[in-house]
This record gives C-alpha cells, sequence and structure tokens, in this order.
C-alpha cells in the first residue's frame, strides 16, 4: 500500500512536470492518471517502502551524482581517443566482478554505472553467487578480485550506503 | 550569453555522436561496438538535450528536454546490457584480439 | 596487414574531412524558417547527424550478424531523440520534444522486444 502511495506522488510529479505551467484541469486529470498508474503496477515498484524516510541515504545520492557525471564524461573521452586512433588500441575480453550487494535496485544501478564508466560493459549478473560478468575493452588483469578493484569497488561503497 | 551555451553543448553533443557511429563502423565485432556506441551516442544525445535546455529556458519544452535526459540515462544501458547478454546467448564469439572469456569458461 | 589498414584508415579519414568540411564550409541550401535565430548553425547540426545516420546504415547493411543489426536499430533510435530535440529549437515549435520522449520510450521497448528475440533464436545468419 505505502508502495502505491508512493509511485501515486512520484507519477503525479512526472506529470507537473511534464505540463509545468500550472492549472487545475491538467492537475485533476494527473490525479486520476496517476491513481490509475498507481493501482494497476503500485505493487511492483519498491519493495521496502520504509527506506525512503532516510534522509542520509538522500545525501549519499547526491554525493554520488556528480561522481557519475564526471565517470561518465572521462569513459566518453576514452572511448572517442579509441576510435579515433589509427591502430585501434583495444584488448577485449569478459572478466568476472565480485560484488557484495544483494537487493535488486542496488544490482540495477551498480550495472547501469558499470555500463556508462570507461571501458566496461556489464553482461550478466548471477545473483546467486554475486558475480558480475563484464565485458572490459581494455583488459588489465585477468583475476576477479583485482578486477573488483578496479572496476567495480568505487562505486559499490557509494551504492551500499544508498540502497542496502 | 545562454544561447550560447547551449550552442557549445550542442557541438560537443555532435562530436560525441559522429564518433559513436564513427566507433560502430569501425570497432571489430558486437560487444566493443556495444560499448563504443552506447556511451557516446547516449552522452552525446544528453548533450544535445542539454542544450536544448538551455536554449528554451524554463518553460515546458525545456523542462521536457531534461526529463528526456532523466530517461535516456536510466534506459540506455539498460538495453545495452540485453543487447549484449542475447548476443551472448545467441552464439556470437567475441573478436580474435580478445584476452578472456570468462562468461563461455562458466558454461552460459 | 597492417599496410592495409593504414590505407583503409588514411583513406576513409579523407573521404569524411573532406564530407564534414563541406557541410562545415558551404552554405547550405534553404529548408527551414529563415527568422530563427542560429538557423545555419542548426542546419548543419542536421547535416552532421544525417551523416552518422548514413554510417549507421552501412553498419546495417553491413552488419556480420543479426546483433549488430539489432544494436544499429537502438542506436537510430537514440539519434533521432536528439534529431527533434534540434528540429524542436530550429522551427520554434515545442512539440517536437513530446515526439523526442514518445520515441526513447517505443525505442527502449523495441529494443527490449528485439533482445528478447535473439536470446530465443539459434544463430544462424
Amino acid at each position: 500500500m505505502k508502495s502505491r502511495i508512493l509511485l501515486f506522488f512520484l507519477a503525479l510529479a512526472v506529470w507537473a512536470l511534464l505540463n509545468w505551467t500550472p492549472d487545475w484541469q491538467h492537475m485533476l486529470i494527473g490525479v486520476f492518471v496517476a491513481a490509475f498508474v498507481a493501482f494497476m503496477t503500485g505493487d511492483l515498484f519498491v519493495r521496502r517502502p520504509h527506506l525512503f524516510t532516510h534522509l542520509n541515504r538522500y545525501l549519499w545520492f547526491f554525493y554520488y551524482c556528480p561522481i557519475f557525471i564526471w565517470e561518465c564524461i572521462k569513459a566518453n573521452i576514452d572511448v572517442a581517443y579509441r576510435v579515433i586512433h589509427p591502430d585501434l588500441p583495444i584488448h577485449p575480453g569478459i572478466v568476472k566482478v565480485r560484488t557484495s550487494l544483494k537487493s535488486d535496485t542496488a544490482l540495477t544501478f551498480l550495472a547501469n554505472s558499470i555500463t556508462l564508466t570507461p571501458g566496461t560493459l556489464s553482461v550478466d549478473v548471477d545473483k546467486e553467487n554475486g558475480v558480475l560478468y563484464v565485458h572490459w575493452i581494455e583488459v588489465k588483469d585477468k583475476d576477479i578480485e583485482k578486477a573488483t578493484g578496479l572496476v567495480a569497488e568505487r562505486f559499490e561503497r557509494i551504492l551500499k550506503r544508498i540502497f542496502e | 550569453m545562454i544561447d550560447m551555451l547551449g550552442l557549445v553543448f550542442i557541438s560537443i553533443g555532435l562530436f560525441f555522436d559522429f564518433v559513436g557511429c564513427l566507433g560502430l563502423v569501425r570497432l571489430p565485432d558486437v560487444y566493443n561496438r556495444l560499448q563504443a556506441s552506447t556511451k557516446c551516442i547516449t552522452l552525446g544525445t544528453c548533450s544535445i538535450l542539454f542544450g536544448a535546455f538551455l536554449i528554451h529556458g524554463f518553460v515546458a519544452a525545456g523542462i521536457k528536454a531534461l526529463l528526456c535526459i532523466l530517461f535516456l540515462v536510466l534506459t540506455s544501458p539498460v538495453s545495452a546490457h540485453a543487447l549484449a547478454r542475447a548476443a551472448h546467448k545467441s552464439g556470437v564469439k567475441l573478436c580474435e584480439e580478445s584476452v578472456v572469456d570468462r562468461y563461455a569458461e562458466d558454461g552460459n | 596487414m597492417r599496410n592495409k589498414r593504414r590505407v583503409t584508415y588514411i583513406f576513409g579519414a579523407i573521404v569524411i574531412l573532406v564530407i564534414l568540411a563541406k557541410v562545415l564550409l558551404s552554405p547550405p541550401p534553404i529548408l527551414f524558417y529563415q527568422d530563427m535565430p542560429f538557423i545555419g548553425f542548426l542546419r548543419r547540426a542536421f547535416y552532421i547527424l544525417l551523416f552518422s545516420c548514413l554510417l549507421c546504415l552501412y553498419r546495417i547493411l553491413r552488419g556480420p550478424t543479426s546483433a549488430d543489426r539489432a544494436v544499429t536499430i537502438d542506436m537510430l533510435g537514440i539519434l533521432i531523440v536528439g534529431f527533434c530535440a534540434i528540429l524542436g529549437i530550429s522551427t520554434g515549435r515545442s512539440w517536437y520534444i513530446d515526439i523526442a520522449i514518445a520515441w526513447a520510450l517505443q525505442s527502449f521497448i523495441a529494443t527490449l522486444a528485439l533482445a528478447k528475440f535473439l536470446e530465443g533464436k539459434s544463430f544462424d545468419d
């Protein structure tokens, strides 16, 4: 039930942003649409709604955003350099990365962050063993522990504080 | 002034879009192409949309451009992940420069 | 082998640079509204995006596996989102951004469907 209420307010906020000029007719239709969406798909949205009340999770999220954007820009410059270089300096391969995150949201965010950061692309997630398979455009180390340290660790520390 | 900043963002976005498409042509196999194109084209298009937001300002169109950025950043890694897994499951091999393939070694 | 790659690289670089110089330096034909701001810059931006789409089409024609084609279709969807954003500026009609949002949504769903289809299919073309 809490999950449905949260989804209702989120959908209403997105509707209000899409319309932007405040107008009671738009908002009335928005209330109906958001209630319908929350009624249909509300129980899929969050499993543990009590996490939304912790304030320091939001602070860690705001700390995570600039780090993510900076890594994203670095990734783009790196890929652009590799593409424009005449010899194509790539040594690709798929390596394993160990993770200690358990919840679905945290794993999704970790996989997305890995995909958008320098030279890595998540191929599959093995949730039982806590292993991510990562395609790496420049394999620096085939060993699982060192690859974990190079690829996933900087996000994992922050994501654990946000979502676990 | 702020319009010129928007044009600068659009130029950066065009450059990264172009490099991403060039990577799609030059790189040797599906996974490398997916890497180059996902990163470069996503950030390039986000940059174009941010330039559009700067030019439009805080009106309905600008806010919609920001929402579109949020949506693209959330969805494009998911689709890249799905495509990479599907390609590996359908039997596409890695290119011959590849060093290691732990995913096939684990029998998936 | 290495020499052949060098020759291909230089040839491709010359072709791409000539096309880009042609796009950036020559005055583009009149297609859109004359009185909008920055119209020259935005027209050249259109041509660069169109050239990127042409590179994508090369990969669709040439792509050795169907996974390549699926990747390229995904990327074409994202390029069209940027195209709609620039159209929204250059024509002054803000509803092009709505088209961009809807296109991003349906492109995402289409890519997921393509991935599911690829996963179930054996690899034979």
